[in-house]
């Protein structure tokens, strides 16, 4: 729970920046961008996990470095879950908000250019506000996949009760364990009212926006 | 109040190469689509970069290739009203209007907030979103909205092309206000003969992307060498008026001109009113002797100054009334028979019923308005009445 909600507010505004640079500039390289955000939808969540921990582990590339210089650690911190979770749910936040981003009116956007908007004003006065719905996609969809993660974290930070364990890995322990049976329906209730919960919520937000969009 | 523009600019395989320059009052860029109006008026906005040229308003440069000067179009004070008002769907229309205002430099600024909503009437509306509002009020909003950021020059590019001829009536009288109240030097984009007819002080003709004539109204208009830009159905010639009297009984109105006076469907106009009126030359026949006993009102003795062979079956004959001239359309074969010939004294026929009362130019007074009530926006009584019905039906101060 608190992974998925750090994962959330970390990744949505990362994701709306990487968003509105696919959606409206033109870059080298921004087809290989493009697809690296992509690559955690398709490469196995295991490998994934592995990739994080060679690259963010305490011996790894830019973890032993971080290690030494500041002390920090990610592999098996639940700041790591975090990293793990936001890794995983990132293209699933990028695409929503690109393509509402895509779907903003050019028009709108130099209408106000001739109001006299400059860029920056004109994508937080125009583009953004319009590009609500999809952001609030976003965010539910980056929740739901950070909350349902587990083959990416167990990789990366293990499963240690009060550090790292998820609601899934949680589920999953109980499952191993004898008698845990009833513990792990309840953990299943519960991620299926937050589930659930989220997914109201989203819809709600997402009609009063298209509501406000459509100016009715 | 003078826009300068030198553009050249490749859009794919069409090619923009024009040059002209305007005075103040409204200049219409008129042309039939795809000649290139919009690409002009967006690279005039700063939206549309020109390949080279250069661009200014009374005397600022806003571009000019050699110089490297490129303004962008937040900085240009060039606002743009656009055939699809966009206004912005997720603000109400007090928070459309405000976008403009909070983005105009102070010292520039020529108006108030309280004025442009008296004047467009549209306080009614200021809390209602733009879903919520028919084509003519988001026009109004919209023409609003762009007046708030006090610009230098302002854009219309065909804000009347999308309503239907009642809710074009709706907002003429509207831009003819601005151009008596603001004093703004206006490029106003059209296909419309009724349109420039009845707003613009300047034409510039284009076809093709190129400038195919630049000048006053009346002169380019009138020139027949120029019929086929204009599409011939429209075409005719422009006469200056002032209103003489009405005929309350007969329900027709006699206006003088430099030549004679006419008499057309009764408009509510006091005498003294100068009128622009648009004489079609398909509506105009010519006879060799004065005809007897004949329902046409209007018959007016001319001499044949210009003749020009149109494809097909007609040609256009242009006839000196005293200092006017009118263009008829005839066919070739009467023009033979009747021996049509430059120097030739003809009389000029015309329907009273003829004369579009729709797209007259009021020129004098400019001070009147559709009648606006709060909940109820002004309407001009029927685009196309009945014949003998009251056709403009605009309450003068």
């Amino acid at each position: 729970m608190q992974v998925a909600i750090c994962s959330v507010l970390v990744g949505l505004p990362l994701a709306l920046v990487v968003a509105s640079a696919l959606a409206r500039c033109r870059f080298p390289g921004k087809a290989l961008v493009d697809a690296l955000i992509h690559l955690p939808l398709v490469v196995p969540p295991v490998v994934t996990g592995y990739l994080l921990l060679l690259v963010l582990g305490r011996r790894g590339l830019l973890g032993a470095w971080l290690y030494e210089q500041f002390d920090i650690v990610f592999a098996f911190r639940w700041t790591g879950a975090v990293i793990a979770a936001l890794v995983m749910s990132f293209p699933l936040m990028v695409r929503p908000i690109r393509l509402s981003i895509e779907n903003v009116d050019r028009r709108l956007e130099d209408a106000a250019r001739t109001l006299g908007a400059s860029p920056a004003r004109v994508y937080l006065s125009v583009t953004l506000p319009l590009a609500v719905p999809g952001i609030v996609v976003a965010a539910i969809l980056g929740f739901a996949r950070s909350l349902g993660e587990f083959g990416a974290t167990i990789t990366f930070v293990g499963n240690i009760p009060g550090e790292t364990r998820t609601l899934s890995s949680a589920i999953y322990t109980f499952m191993q364990t004898p008698e845990g049976d009833t513990s792990a329906l309840n953990l299943t209730i519960v991620s299926l009212g937050i589930s659930l919960l989220a997914l109201l919520v989203s819809e709600y937000c997402t009609r009063r926006a298209q509501a406000v969009a459509h100016g009715i | 109040m003078t826009l300068e523009v030198r553009v050249h600019r490749w859009l794919g395989e069409f090619e923009i190469d024009v040059d002209f320059r305007t005075g103040p009052g409204i200049t219409a860029l008129f042309g039939r689509s795809g000649c290139g109006k919009t690409s002009i008026v967006s690279m005039i906005a700063g939206l549309l970069k020109p390949d080279r040229g250069s661009i200014s308003a009374d005397g600022r440069v806003l571009y000019d290739s050699e110089l490297r000067i490129d303004i962008p179009a937040h900085r240009r004070r060039v606002a743009c009203i656009f055939q699809d008002a966009r206004l912005f769907p997720n603000l109400t229309v007090h928070k459309n209007l405000l976008y403009g205002l909070q983005l105009a430099p102070r010292e520039a600024r020529f108006t108030s907030f309280e004025h442009v909503v008296d004047m467009l009437g549209i306080a009614a509306l200021l809390n209602r979103r733009p879903g919520a509002l028919s084509g003519g009020e988001k026009q109004r909003v919209a023409i609003g909205r762009a007046l708030l950021t006090s610009p230098s020059v302002l854009l219309m590019d065909e804000p009347l092309a999308s309503l239907d001829a009642q809710r074009k009536a709706e907002i003429m009288p509207y831009i003819e206000r601005l151009r008596r109240d603001f004093g703004l030097s206006m490029v106003y984009v059209s296909h419309a003969v009724e349109e420039v007819l009845r707003l613009a002080d300047t034409v510039v003709m284009l076809q093709n992307g190129r400038v195919s004539a630049v000048g006053p109204l009346e002169e380019t208009l009138g020139r027949i060498d120029l019929y086929p830009v204009m599409g011939r159905k429209e075409a005719g010639s422009i006469l200056a008026t002032s209103v003489i009297a009405h005929d309350d009984s007969d329900a027709l109105t006699t206006l003088r001109f430099d030549g004679g006076a006419l008499q057309i469907p009764r408009v509510n106009l006091p005498p003294g009113t100068l009128l622009r009126i648009h004489v079609r030359a398909r509506d105009v026949a010519l006879a060799v002797q004065r005809p007897d006993g004949i329902s046409i009102r209007n018959i007016l003795a001319g001499r044949v100054t210009e003749t020009a062979d149109s494809a097909g079956a007609y040609v256009e004959v242009k006839v000196a009334i005293g200092g006017s001239s009118l263009v008829s359309r005839i066919s070739r074969q009467a023009a033979r028979e009747l021996r049509i010939a430059i120097g030739h004294e003809v009389y000029v026929l015309i329907k009273s019923i003829a004369i579009d009362t729709n797209s007259l130019g009021i020129l004098s007074p400019a001070d009147y308005l559709p009648r606006v009530t709060a909940d109820a926006p002004g309407t001009i009584r029927g685009a196309r009445p009945a014949e003998g019905e009251i056709l403009l039906d605009v309450p003068l101060h």
